[in-house]
């Protein structure tokens, strides 16, 4: 084991090419120095690599954990230290002379060294009894916090150092501090004068509106779904699945086609009731509406979640005690579901601070921080300082409602106070309470039944409102198939981001399932120093938002060490680190109704933990891993705010190439476009759910199929 | 002979509460040997310490004389029945027995051969392809004690095995346990805290009660001369009553309970007060010469009655089970009290 991982670090110093990672074919064709292995290079400071290398010795497990940890340190140190373009930081020019030594970035030597590095460590701490001497454990968690080190840690941090430097890199505190407490972002002009108000009031203010609304309409949907004779559950369940395969940003263009100055309901009011055509979409209104029809179906699900879980009995007993429905549902079901309307409300409030897409579609003039960051980036100011001082805002908001919400649950949920299950019926809900949900519920459900029409139906006709007529016009610019002279080949313009998003989702979807269980297996089942700490790191991914990835990512990895910007590996990294928080909860939620008795077993009965993990705990949890792939292969076809920043000429998303035809008022191609994801996404769930719902194990039934897994757009 | 498990000096903390404290003792080869108490007494960690499923915070611990405090589960010679059973819900009968000797490298068809014989001494031929969820409560059991023996360990633990089954089932159960356990020969460490489970099984009992061994001995020892005043009362009710002791010689002593002087071995009492355990059986009513009293309660068992007595001039109640059923005391009636001098133990160091 030990000499497997020894001779890989070796072959990373004297076998493989130390730099670039996809130039070394190209490069070793030509004979450039920079594809040579480390050793071979000429460049002193990679030599002493080697040396903690000749210092792991078998039978010396104190010696190996430190020959690790000293490859990696100063893998680390010269990586940085040491720059495209000489000295990494200028205090060492002033020491050493600038402009210093160069190097490109790492390529796979490199990363072979660096993983080699973690195992030997991991070996070696394992021996000496850490972990109960369990090496799959602590080689599995070492590489996990080393990858989210890297690939979420690493980027906020470059935002940080990158929001206190000016453009040209030099160290500014003034300009940070004139930049963080410009009044462009905390202005408050709109009380009192005239001026719109600064952009993270404008955030803060859009996020609390869309909060409570979310939640209200959320739980008058869980009340009417779980209370009330309405037969709605079939419709609400497949309702609450729509945000997860919706496009983020094409509820704001359904909502343009309907309010906007030409819509569809502008035009009737304006022809039958002279009601005057105006722009009061735009902005936070259309916002605001954009983002209830996107995060409603969240709320709803928590809730319904919390509501399920409130047992007949109680409001049985609170009856029998002459109670009645009215002062029931006050006194008894409001105050245990009390916690769940904070969770939810919690939720939707970060889903708006992070939504990027519809303040991008449907904002106009208003501006929201996740599309300030973007302007700031792509705009003609391209000032990399003000989009980072902005993410850093943005961040500390998510972040701080984050453990709002994480402390909130954590202490303060009823729902598992009897373990065992209560027959009974729910007590039917009063009168003027039924009467409030319906009256909220039904025109709700006719919107958004009118914005999915529109999705599904707007890219097949000529003018969406004013031409009606049928067309496939739209379909066939984007989806074309002609016979050309090589034989059929794909003309439509939208086909090669369909399959480069196809392509990159696939590759990221298992990889993102597996990190995601692994991590959920380790937080599950094992104990261990810092667990706490590093259960909120792996979650805090979750409340990060798309846009500040998205900037993190180009301003963590444009330059050396790590360079990734403009590949599809970019791309496929921040699918996965995105997305693993759902491989996680889906892991957590299924591994916790296994009972831990079945892996003690296993181990009593001779077999280590990794036997245990695939021969027990990963056939229990088929499901699970099904539904983390699908969720994590939906969620990387759909989403848009992180990749926006990364996609490159090379590597255009299906997503981003629908903003920009709806950017230019194509809205014909962008709306077919989106209706193809959608049926795809539809067709790949309906496909998966119809093959896993059929595997029940025994009468326990440990499925997390039909568990709801809460997902962010 | 290298005992089968040794303990020495144990101590396992979460934290800074301990839930095993410095605890000594072993199990020879051959014996069923059972860890009685309280639930939070630290018995099931103790299993689980020899499990290998928790690890020491001090002290060592040694499987057939050799030392494994640091080896884990799946090194030491042990396997356990669990609680739950533990049955892999998505592997049948014969897969579930296989488990462990595949995991130790033995060929698939010698393993299912191994497995196949084990099953059937614990009567399960025809059900190898059945799934664990097919299986009744007392069979998934058989089960989880086939996988168990298959791999013929230096200790068989069983954690609390007969709480899921209903109460019909359990005698039935626990004697069938113990015929396998001494047709096999096994080493059994046996969690309970059931004592009449404990006392009906064991060859040796270690009743365990706040993270410490309160006493070990077997199951005669323990009922007849309990050690301390917990293990008094909770192996087989005991009244436990103020008394004074006069240490007559070597062994015997003079107890004065009241008015009644009795003579009984001082078992280590130092002279002056000390307390004495009666069993309930041992308290005989209505005969001359003893303590006034009063039937407080009366009730009606079928095969037995109880009675509550109050012992007149103190506070103490006594709780007595009497045979006679025909000739109920009723409650209000003056008795006299006298005691049989076989259900009473003087507890020392109380």
């Amino acid at each position: 084991m030990m000499r497997v991982w020894l001779g890989l670090a070796w072959a990373g110093l004297v076998v493989l090419p130390w730099y670039g990672l996809e130039a070394p074919l190209r490069a070793i064709s030509a004979l450039q120095p920079e594809a040579l292995p480390a050793l071979w290079q000429g460049r002193v400071w990679l030599w002493p690599l080697a040396i903690p290398l000749l210092m792991a010795i078998p039978g010396r497990p104190r010696l190996l954990a430190l020959s690790g940890a000293l490859g990696l340190a100063w893998l680390c140190i010269e990586g940085l230290a040491i720059g495209h373009r000489g000295w990494g930081a200028p205090w060492l020019g002033a020491l050493f002379g600038a402009p210093g030594p160069t190097q490109p970035a790492l390529g796979w030597g490199a990363a072979v060294y660096a993983l080699s590095c973690v195992m030997l460590a991991a070996i070696g701490l394992a021996r000496q009894g850490w972990c109960r001497g369990d090496v799959f454990v602590l080689g599995s968690l070492l590489l996990v916090v080393g990858l989210i080190v890297l690939f979420v840690g690493f980027p906020v941090v470059s935002i940080l150092t990158s929001a206190v430097r000016d453009n040209a890199g030099g160290f500014a505190p003034d300009l940070f501090a004139e930049k963080l407490f410009n009044s462009s972002i905390w202005g408050l002009d709109c009380l009192v004068g005239t001026h719109a108000c600064g952009v993270a009031w404008n955030t803060l203010a859009q996020a609390t509106l869309v909060g409570v609304l979310a939640t209200l309409l959320g739980l008058a949907f869980a009340l009417a779904a779980l209370r009330t004779n309405l037969p709605l559950k079939p419709l609400l369940r497949l309702l609450s699945l729509l945000p997860v395969i919706t496009p983020p940003f094409v509820i704001g263009l359904a909502l343009i086609l309907l309010f906007g100055r030409a819509g569809v309901v502008t035009n009737f009011l304006a022809l039958h009731f002279d009601i005057p055509r105006s722009r009061w979409i735009y902005g936070m209104p259309g916002i605001t509406i954009a983002q209830l029809l996107a995060f409603t179906p969240i709320a709803f699900l928590v809730l319904v979640g919390v509501l399920g879980a409130v047992s007949p009995s109680l409001e049985e007993a609170a009856q029998t005690l002459r109670a009645g429905r009215w002062h029931t549902f006050r006194t008894v079901t409001w105050p245990l579901i009390r916690p769940g309307l904070a969770n939810a409300f919690l939720i939707s409030f970060i889903e708006s601070l992070a939504d990027f897409a519809n303040p991008l579609v449907i904002g106009g003039n208003f501006n929201v921080l996740s599309t300030d960051i973007f302007f700031a980036v792509v705009g003609a100011a391209h000032d990399q300082g003000r989009a980072a001082v902005l993410a850093l805002v943005l961040l500390a908001f998510t972040l701080t409602a984050f453990m709002a919400q994480r402390a909130w649950t954590g202490s303060r949920s009823y729902t598992t106070v009897t373990g065992k299950g209560d027959a009974g019926l729910s007590a039917p809900l009063p009168g003027p309470l039924r009467a409030a949900c319906y009256a909220t519920v039904l025109p709700w459900l006719v919107l958004t039944v009118a914005v999915y029409g529109i999705i599904m139906a707007g890219g097949f006709v000529v003018t969406f409102g004013r031409d009606n007529t049928p067309t496939l016009d739209y379909l066939w610019t984007a989806f074309s198939i002609e016979r050309g002279v090589g034989g059929w080949f794909l003309s439509g313009s939208g086909w090669r981001s369909f399959i480069t998003t196809m392509e990159l989702a696939l590759i990221a979807t298992p990889v993102t399932a597996a990190l995601g269980l692994l991590t959920a297996y380790l937080l599950n089942r094992q104990n261990f120093m810092g667990k706490g700490a590093f259960e909120f790191l792996a979650m805090m991914s979750f409340a990060i938002p798309g846009t500040v990835i998205g900037i993190s990512y180009i301003l963590a990895f444009n330059v050396p060490p790590v360079e990734l910007t403009g590949t599809g590996l970019i791309i496929v990294i921040s699918f996965v680190f995105r997305n693993m928080p759902v491989g996680i909860r889906a892991g957590i939620a299924s591994l916790s109704q296994v009972d831990r008795s079945l892996d003690e077993a296993s181990q009593t009965l001779g077999a280590r933990s990794f036997r245990t993990l695939r021969l027990v705990i990963v056939p229990i949890l088929r499901p699970a891993i099904v539904t983390a792939m699908v969720y994590s292969f939906v969620r990387a076809m759909t989403t848009v705010s992180a990749v926006i920043f990364l996609v490159s000429g090379e590597y255009n998303l299906a997503t981003v190439y629908i903003v920009g035809r709806a950017d230019v008022g194509e809205y014909g191609v962008a709306l077919v476009y989106s209706a193809v994801l959608i049926v795809v996404m539809a067709a790949v769930l309906a496909g998966i759910s119809a093959v896993v719902g059929r595997q029940k194990i025994g009468r326990r039934g440990m499925l997390a199929a039909d568990q709801p897994v809460v997902v962010q757009a | 002979m290298q005992p089968a498990v040794e303990f020495r000096a144990v101590t396992k903390r979460y934290g800074a509460a301990a839930a095993v404290d410095t605890i000594s003792f072993t199990i020879a080869r051959g014996d069923l040997v059972t860890l009685l108490g309280p639930s939070g007494c630290g018995k099931t960690t103790t299993l689980r310490l020899i499990a290998g499923l928790e690890h020491a915070t001090e002290g060592q611990i040694r499987i057939g004389g050799k030392d494994v405090t640091r080896l884990s589960a799946a090194e030491r010679d042990v396997s356990m029945v669990f609680q739950s059973y533990a049955l892999f819900p998505h592997m049948n009968v014969l897969e579930n027995a296989c488990y462990g000797l595949l995991a130790s490298g033995i060929a698939r068809k010698r393993a299912e051969e191994m497995a196949r014989s084990k099953l059937a001494l614990v009567g399960l031929s025809g059900f190898e392809t059945r799934l664990p969820s097919e299986l009744s409560g007392g069979q998934q059991q058989r089960v989880a004690v086939a996988r168990a023996i298959v791999l013929e360990p230096e200790v068989l633990l069983f954690d609390e095995p007969l709480s899921n089954l209903d109460a019909k089932l359990r005698r039935h159960v626990r004697e069938e346990i113990r015929a396998l356990q001494q047709d096999l020969k096994l080493t059994v460490v046996y969690v309970t805290h059931d004592q009449q489970e404990a006392l009906a099984v064991s060859d040796r009992v270690i009743v365990m009660n706040a993270a410490r061994i309160a006493q070990d001995g077997t199951p005669r020892a323990l009922y007849e001369q309990p050690a301390s005043r917990f293990v008094a009362d909770f192996i087989g009710d005991a009244n436990l009553l103020p008394v004074t002791v006069r240490r007559m010689d070597e062994t015997m002593a003079e107890i004065r309970l009241g008015s009644l002087a009795l003579t009984l071995p001082h078992r280590g009492a130092a002279n002056g007060s000390a307390e004495l355990a009666v069993r309930p059986q041992a308290v005989r009513l209505g005969e001359a010469g003893g303590l006034p009293g009063q039937v407080l309660r009366a009730a009606y068992l079928g095969s037995h009655m109880e009675y509550e007595v109050g012992l007149a001039g103190t506070a103490a109640e006594l709780f007595v089970i009497a045979p006679d059923v025909s000739t109920p005391i009723p409650a209000g009636t003056e008795v006299s009290v006298t005691f049989d001098p076989a259900g009473l133990a003087v507890v020392p160091g109380s």
